[in-house]
């Protein structure tokens, strides 16, 4: 499991805990999540996203 | 299939030859305000008001918009066209120039009281439109950019706008937790005091957090407001100890005037605008229709297409030049240089705009941002459709 960070509002999306809110379940990879999905706080597009070291 | 080049790319960019304008403007403004200095006109000395207050709201009067947008296929190649780029970056590099000098005019020479006003309120008027060049670097991803932005926000002070804007303005915008959008009904000098003190404190709160993430203390050298807050003490530092402390008035006051500038900017990008509160407790993803743009040429060339603001918001590390214009945004009447004037007399700009606020939400101000404590009496004055007026109460 990864973790995504927006790189214009440092949102943080967790590939462990989904978003249940917006319909993606917990679990839901990077990948899966559809190319026309943009951040929920800033609303950047997916491409603002960056990979986050995990600690 | 895409074989367009970079020159047919460009040939679609209708404004490419004015965009370097952007330093243009304050180099024809530190020009005049020199020779007004050195022909004894000290009225020239004033040209950075005359020119963002005057000059450049009737030349947007006069010269009128620019709505095309180029097709997506040009967007994407004129993205990495490194012309466009070097326009702010030579702007920081002029802007640094110019105010080192101003400061050793001041410093050095002796000056009449209204000669020193005229080059504190020119050269701050060139500090506030840098805060938004900052604002185009500020949002890169790339070394380079990131430095501009800290360089060109060092002499005015405004260091933590670099991390409150993107962290916190882009978070929050058009709600009423953020201290950058104005509410409908509130007068632009208390939104001023609200928003300065209001981004100062979320800026610092933004890197505390983002410090104790990292397991690094407050007082760090990775920490980007303290990083920028210490270039100003460096420069502040370095050119009261070249040119005298009695520098200080003259560093504070065009501060002020700089970040007053760039807040009056901010108080038409979002005024009264309001993203819907979701069930579950989140904000809805901001929209075009969250944003006030406009189209007029010479601003959006001093402004590198700010007022394409919906875009922006949308795409945040898009550049500039592929900013685009949206029909479904709502549209300012005239640009921004023209409408910092009017916030400046709270019921003309209420006149102007509530009536668009009003429009913009097909008369429903319930979904509008509203000052507090005028939300009784909006409500009262535009009464929302199917709430007659003293039912609402």
């Amino acid at each position: 499991m990864k973790k995504w960070q927006c790189i214009v509002c440092g949102f943080e999306y967790d590939e462990a805990e989904g978003m249940p809110d917006e319909g993606i379940e917990p679990g839901t990879k990077w990948e899966a999540i559809p190319d026309d999905w943009t951040c929920p706080d800033c609303g950047a597009p997916k491409d603002d996203f960056e990979m986050m070291e995990v600690d | 299939m895409n074989t367009m080049t970079m020159a047919e790319a460009r040939a679609h960019d209708r404004k490419r030859w004015l965009w370097p304008m952007g330093f243009g403007i304050i180099m024809i403004v530190a020009a005049l305000a020199l020779t007004g200095w050195i022909t004894g006109q000290t009225w020239l000395i004033f040209a950075g008001p005359i020119v963002v207050y005057g000059v450049v709201p009737v030349l947007d009067l006069l010269i009128g918009k620019d709505s095309t947008n180029p097709p997506e296929r040009v967007l994407d190649i004129l993205e990495d066209d490194p012309f466009y780029r070097y326009s702010t970056y030579i702007y920081v590099v002029v802007q640094l120039i110019l105010f080192v000098a101003v400061c050793a005019i001041v410093g050095t020479q002796d000056l009449t009281f209204w000669q020193w006003l005229g080059f504190v309120s020119t050269i701050g008027m060139l500090s506030g439109v840098s805060i938004n060049t900052a604002h185009e670097l500020g949002h890169k991803n790339t070394a380079v950019e990131s430095w501009l932005a800290k360089i060109a926000l060092a002499p005015v002070a405004y260091g933590h706008f670099y991390t409150e804007h993107n962290r916190g303005h882009h978070k929050n915008v058009a709600t009423p937790h953020d201290p950058a959008s104005a509410r409908m009904g509130e007068p632009f000098w208390r939104f001023l005091v609200r928003t300065a003190g209001g981004s100062a404190r979320s800026a610092l709160d933004i890197e505390k957090r983002r410090m104790a993430r990292k397991n690094r203390s407050f007082w760090s050298v990775h920490n980007e407001v303290l990083q920028s807050w210490g270039m100003t003490i460096v420069l502040w530092g370095a050119l009261m100890f070249a040119f005298g402390i009695e520098l200080l008035p003259f560093l504070v006051l065009q501060a002020i005037i700089g970040a007053s500038l760039l807040e009056a900017v901010n108080y038409a990008e979002h005024y009264g605008l309001l993203r819907k509160k979701l069930e579950s407790g989140r904000y809805e993803r901001c929209q075009p229709e969250h944003s006030w743009n406009n189209d007029h040429i010479v601003t959006n060339i001093m402004l590198f297409h700010l007022q394409r603001h919906s875009d922006h918001h949308a795409h945040p590390t898009r550049r500039y030049q592929s900013l685009r214009h949206f029909d479904e945004a709502p549209q300012l009447p005239t640009g921004y240089a023209g409408m910092i004037v009017l916030a400046y007399f709270p019921p003309l700009w209420y006149r102007v705009m509530d009536k668009r606020v009003v429009a913009h939400y097909d008369g429903d101000l319930r979904r509008a941002n509203l000052q507090p404590e005028k939300r009784e009496r909006l409500l009262a004055k535009y009464p929302p459709p199917h709430a007659p007026a003293d039912a609402s109460a």
